[in-house]
């Protein structure tokens, strides 16, 4: 068989990237998934092959339940509250304004903060009575609140952190979004006689749908990656009511040493996120206004 | 000491091996890797490498190479990560309560070959018997004590004269512990609490430890000491989870909900809570910025006053070569050696767990100008080991929901702890013989 010259080329080219995907991405999946299907090895007991245990022990555990309940939640209320947050800052601080830039700059600060940091300050902002928040609270009359330490609120809590650190960072891509709307559309809606809420919904809004479509991609899969501040705040507690997949996923990766359940688990959240994905290059997609 | 004789039996019988010993192994040079975790502030990676190079100065044939891997969890998990692809550290500093870990993973060397010498077991004799107890495992010697800690009593001086109380009188008992919770206690006009009796940390990661000592003071253990049983049904047990919710719930002297660990320091220093429960590694951070006077009090008890031992201990891995483990067991004794745990004590906070690095210069010097360093030593003998089992993250993640859950109040103290005994009951079932 003789192959073509450009066939070689193009072969030889995609080599790197292949190794690379294939060695960091592809064969770890791909050992994760064959080991979700054999037991744990211990010491001197040796690892088996055990089906689908793994999986039918998923089915009735009742804390990965409970981390799969919360991190919908989680991903529900956070991806779509810093959205519309971050769209809103962004139509605040992009025209060319007094002050716009110190006011980007306040917006975005929070994204550049790593998620420890952040999380070991708001640690003491939800410290109760002497807490920022708690201190604000008081001062219409409320307060005394132990917000991370109660079983209704813990979760919240951490809600309230995730909106406002990642909201500045989808702000900066709608600020490149809203640098690409033509200006003839806008001036053309203007004279049509629009007003400042018909142009936003009828104009800019739709013609921003791609940089909404891209930021919820990234929304998505920070609420499944992002767990630095379960980690720094509450592991998890109290009883369990901030744990979400990633973390009970280390927890017993990493804590309990089951290796093979973990990967059980990795397994069912890569399905996830691919399932998610799929959704949104597959379907979305094509709904999404381009030009 | 019962202990300590048994270890010596075996360090007798251990003697007779090394004579047998080609000479070979003995003298040779090694070069062994220490992983250790740094848990308390300070530029303490700079204090170890010190120690390490006082060591390779003495013994030139030996050569350490110390890394530092992160707090205790990263160190641990480091050095299974590193054992599981065949290169664990030779030495590594790592929680007492995790040996059921590593014995289940086949992970650790015992020491008990390597005590030949009449000079080792002397200095395995030296340590204070609380310490070793968490070191043993059927009659075997797993690991050797360094830095250790224990939970105390810190009281806001100022809070208890202000009050009416005598500020130099701490609490003895748990009766005694609401009283002066109550007198301290101060509501602003809305009737809200700005000062609260006593804070005792029960978020996840600290009520287990905080919660063996409530036990122990009401005369239960949560534990079997070979690893396999908890014990959480004891009416005792359930009778001291039951305390920790009246403090807030009936008694009105303790914050409600779950207090949090890492802002209890702050809770104190600002004046929020006037009696706090915390480890005696706060001790320095807590000296450095109280604005008022404070003290530092062994744990109340109503049984009889208890607190509940921590911190790390020196192992030995076994997938090294003979030579290697020999240099290690030389290195961990000069670590453990008087001198150098007392120089460790006063540069971190930690406990020294030999009673003859309290008779040195170097801490009774330190001892005169910080009385309250020697409260946790006082402790050490009403003192119990932290909860440890097998699978000790998994039970201990149980017991920490458990807790949760009956501070929080969503299950009864009888509930939580009766589901947690059935589900660590299930775990540890493997594990009895």
């Amino acid at each position: 068989m003789k192959l073509s010259r450009n066939a070689l080329w193009g072969s030889l080219l995609l080599l790197p990237a292949t190794v690379l995907l294939w060695v960091f991405t592809y064969q770890p999946i791909l050992t994760t998934l064959i080991n979700s299907f054999y037991s744990t090895p211990r010491g001197r007991r040796q690892s088996v092959f055990i089906g689908a245990d793994h999986y039918a022990r998923m089915a009735v555990d009742p804390v990965f339940w409970k981390a799969m309940t919360n991190n919908a939640v989680y991903a529900a209320v956070t991806i779509p509250l810093s959205i519309v947050l971050a769209l809103t800052m962004a139509l605040l601080v992009q025209g060319r304004l007094r002050g716009t830039t110190a006011m980007r700059i306040a917006f975005f600060t929070p994204t550049v903060l790593p998620m420890v940091a952040v999380a070991n300050i708001w640690l003491f902002f939800y410290a109760p009575d002497y807490g920022l928040i708690d201190q604000i609270l008081s001062v219409v009359g409320l307060g005394g609140y132990n917000l991370l330490g109660n079983r209704d609120t813990a979760l919240w809590a951490l809600i309230a952190i995730t909106v406002w650190k990642e909201a500045g960072f989808f702000m900066i891509f709608y600020l490149a979004g809203l640098q690409q709307i033509s200006p003839t559309l806008l001036e053309a809606a203007d004279l049509e006689g629009a007003t400042y809420w018909q142009r936003l919904w009828r104009v800019v809004i739709p013609l921003l749908m791609p940089t909404t479509l891209f930021i919820a991609i990234n929304a998505v899969i920070g609420a499944f990656r992002l767990v630095d501040h379960v980690v720094a705040m509450t592991k998890g507690g109290p009883d369990n009511t901030t744990m979400l997949l990633l973390y009970y996923l280390y927890q017993v990766g990493f804590g309990f040493w089951d290796t093979n359940y973990a990967a059980a688990i990795t397994v069912v959240l890569l399905t996830i996120l691919a399932v998610i994905a799929l959704f949104q290059f597959g379907y979305a997609d094509k709904r999404v206004h381009y030009r | 000491m019962r202990i300590s004789r048994r270890t010596m039996g075996k360090g007798a019988l251990a003697a007779l091996g090394a004579v047998a010993m080609p000479a070979a192994v003995r003298g040779q040079s090694a070069k062994i890797s220490f992983y250790y975790p740094v848990q308390v502030g300070g530029s303490l990676t700079k204090v170890i490498d010190g120690y390490v190079a006082r060591f390779k100065a003495a013994n030139p044939e030996i050569d350490v190479e110390a890394v530092y891997a992160g707090n205790y969890l990263d160190t641990t998990t480091k050095s299974i990560t590193a054992a599981k692809s065949g290169k664990p550290p030779t030495v590594a500093v790592l929680l007492a309560t995790d040996i059921y870990t590593f014995l289940d993973e086949n992970l650790i060397e015992p020491f008990d070959s390597f005590i030949k010498s009449e000079e080792d077991r002397r200095w395995v004799a030296g340590f204070m018997p609380a310490y070793l107890k968490s070191a043993q495992v059927d009659g075997k010697l797993w690991s050797a004590p360094f830095q250790r800690s224990t939970a105390v009593l810190y009281w806001n001086k100022k809070a208890f004269a202000e009050s009416g109380l005598d500020p130099e009188k701490y609490p003895t008992t748990w009766e005694e512990m609401v009283r002066y919770g109550k007198a301290v206690l101060r509501k602003d006009t809305s009737g809200r609490t700005t000062r609260w009796g006593v804070g005792i940390p029960g978020n996840v990661g600290s009520s287990q430890w905080l919660f063996g000592a409530l036990a122990a003071q009401n005369g239960a253990t949560l534990f079997k000491e070979d690893g396999t049983q908890v014990t959480l049904t004891d009416p005792r047990v359930v009778e001291a989870l039951q305390f920790w919710i009246d403090l807030s719930k009936t008694e009105g002297v303790h914050p409600p909900g779950i207090q949090e660990w890492g802002t209890t320091p702050s809770d104190f220093l600002e004046n929020r809570i006037a009696m706090i429960w915390t480890t005696t590694g706060n001790l320095t951070n807590i000296k450095r910025q109280a604005t008022f006077d404070f003290g530092v009090a062994p744990f109340p008890g109503k049984v009889k006053p208890a607190s509940v031992l921590g911190g790390g201990n020196f192992y030995i891995f076994n997938k090294a070569s003979q030579a290697e483990k020999e240099a290690g067991f030389k290195f961990i004794k000069f670590m453990t050696s008087d001198e150098l745990l007392a120089d460790w004590c006063v540069q971190t906070g930690y406990v020294a767990p030999r009673d003859g690095a309290w008779e040195t210069s170097t801490l009774r010097n330190y001892v005169q100008e910080t009385p309250a360093a020697t409260v946790a030593r006082r402790q050490i003998l009403n003192s119990v080991p932290e909860f440890s089992t097998y699978e000790n993250a998994r039970t201990t993640k149980v017991l920490n929901d458990a807790i949760g859950a009956a501070l929080t109040g969503s299950k009864t103290p009888q509930r939580a702890l009766a589901d947690a005994q059935t589900e660590i009951d299930a775990i540890l079932k493997p594990y009895r013989r």
